[in-house]
């Protein structure tokens, strides 16, 4: 089982969800996050004085899938959250041990 | 004696100036919550609820002072007839006066007191957006009596207490030099900014200052708030003419059209200089609008209003830059919008005030004056506000520790903060833990 992971604009949310969701995913997780990558930050004027913004708001996606659909969904992913512009964000995959459905105590693909 | 006492007695109130000054009143007092609200709303999440307190506490504990011996030292008679301040036994605890059928001018005396009282519990709340997230609440209420005491009851007698009103002789600047202060462009709000000034330099800047963001942490509170004191300030300004007359009509016009005229010319200057309109900015034009047009409401004619607006509304823009050049930490811009909006207010009468202003039929006398008037009240202000906020600070100490103001000052200090948003158990209520 692999963890996907991916870090995307705010405004791209909804279409990699409703993509996600065609794609035949039957869960997610969505968190708001903020940081920076290449992008790096910008500066603002805001009431006279200028700041330097360094954590830049992006939605952070968290979805659980098997190892042989785990590349088709990264490629989902990558391909809908793509604007082509810097702050695009990331997409990764981590290994996963165990999963547990709370309600029915499956573990396994059966819990995804 | 006893036939005056007898005579006061059947003087009847007028219905309808008791009336208006019945409301304006209930206005002024709104304008507390409204300051709260706004000053709240500017603060970050951390120090919303001190913020908010430093407004509430300032209207208790200036207002039991009124009483006590403040309207006394404000409208009492002139002590040596020098006009510098009231005589504090004349109408301590407001002796004579706590009586159904006092009369002050064509009302009952409560209703003025009451009125008046107000605006020195405004005046120093006003103050507190200098020292924003890092103040003792403890010093600020000692600090808020203090001043109450040594600045704003001696200035409110010198700009408020004209002679032959509730006293025989009043104040220097309303009756000896003659400068105009319709609602408290000098008493209130330059006397205010000096003070902020001066304790924004005692308190030093907030951990991080110039180098954080310090961005507002609830817009719809800002506007909220400025929508609130807009509301008050009819109380305020058109309520200062003690009267339901034509007087009244005019400041309440010019109340609209000097805050109106004051946003478009605050929201322009943000949109050269930072290539944005703000809410923060039109909520503060809203103020440095109301804060000029208040010494000049009733002086001036609607185009005067609107130019008192609108200069207003552009050099408080600009002014609020000054802390980060300067270097002073005046949270909340207490200076750019209340000394800086006092001064314009105030000076401007000497230009544009009906029959007085040098653009207006009359030469360069009035605006002599109120020049005078502007700067004794700024410099007595700045200097007995840095006497007594260096006095505070080396008695009780003026500031929390830095943890403290890290962590917040609404946790550290008043023990609760301003957003519970989760319901997720922190803890339990010791007793049901015990089992009992």
């Amino acid at each position: 089982m692999k963890l996907i992971t991916a870090i995307i604009k705010p405004f791209k949310l909804d279409d990699v969800k409703n993509a996600l969701q065609s794609a035949g995913i039957t869960g997610m997780t969505v968190s708001e996050a903020s940081g920076f990558g290449r992008q790096g930050g910008h500066t603002e004027v805001y009431r006279g004085a200028e700041y330097t913004v360094d954590l830049i708001p992006k939605v952070r996606l968290e979805v659980l899938v098997d190892d042989k659909d785990a590349d088709a969904i990264v490629d989902v992913i990558v391909k809908v959250a793509s604007t082509g512009s810097i702050g695009d964000g990331k997409v990764w995959t981590s290994p996963i041990d165990q999963v547990i459905r709370v309600r029915t105590g499956e573990r396994g693909s059966e819990a995804i | 004696m006893k036939a005056e006492a007898t005579m006061e007695a059947i003087v009847l109130p007028d219905s309808g100036d008791t009336a208006w000054m019945l409301i304006s009143t209930g206005l002024v007092v709104l304008m507390i919550p409204g300051l709260a609200l706004f000053y709240g709303g500017m603060v970050r999440v951390k120090s919303v609820l001190n913020m908010m307190m430093m407004s509430f506490g300032a209207l208790a504990i200036v207002f039991v002072l009124w009483i006590a011996f403040g309207f006394s030292m404000v409208f009492g008679e002139s002590v040596g007839d020098l006009g510098l301040i009231g005589d504090i036994r004349q109408f301590t605890f407001l002796k004579g006066l706590d009586n159904p059928s006092a009369m002050i001018g064509t009302i009952p005396a409560a209703v003025f007191i009451a009125f008046q009282g107000i605006f020195a519990a405004i005046t120093v709340a006003l103050i507190s957006g200098s020292i924003a997230d890092r103040a003792k609440f403890g010093a600020w209420m000692v600090f808020a009596g203090i001043w109450a005491t040594l600045v704003y009851f001696p200035v409110a007698h010198w700009v408020f207490a004209f002679d032959d009103f509730v006293a025989k002789t009043g104040g220097w600047i309303a009756n000896d030099l003659g400068a105009l202060d319709f609602a408290g462009g000098t008493a209130v709000h330059i006397n205010a900014g000096a003070a902020g000034l001066a304790l924004a330099f005692i308190l030093g800047k907030r951990v991080g200052f110039g180098k954080v963001p310090m961005r507002p942490h609830s817009l719809p509170l800002v506007m909220l708030g400025a929508a609130l004191l807009w509301f008050g300030w009819f109380g305020f300004n058109a309520g200062s003419a003690i009267a339901s007359n034509g007087t009244a009509g005019l400041a309440l016009l010019n109340t609209i059209g000097a805050t109106t005229a004051a946003v478009l010319a605050w929201l322009l200057v943000e949109k050269l200089r930072d290539g944005h309109a703000t809410s923060l900015g039109a909520a503060s034009g809203v103020v440095a609008g109301l804060v000029a047009i208040t010494p000049a409401c009733a002086f001036v004619g609607a185009s005067g209003a609107l130019l008192i607006g609108a200069v207003a509304g552009g050099l408080c823009a600009l002014s609020v830059g000054l802390k980060f050049m300067l270097g002073y930490d005046d949270s909340l811009d207490v200076v750019a919008v209340h000394l800086v909006g006092g001064i314009v207010g105030t000076i401007m009468i000497g230009f544009v005030g009906v029959d007085v202003g040098l653009f207006n039929g009359g030469g360069t006398e009035q605006l002599v004056k109120q020049i005078i008037g502007a700067a004794a009240v700024l410099f007595y202000s700045f200097v007995a506000t840095l006497i007594i906020g260096k006095l505070v600070d080396l008695t009780i100490g003026f500031r929390i520790t830095e943890n403290q103001e890290l962590t917040g000052i609404d946790i550290a200090i008043h023990a609760e903060p301003a957003y519970e948003l989760s319901d997720n158990s922190q803890g339990n209520v010791y007793e049901f833990s015990r089992g009992q």
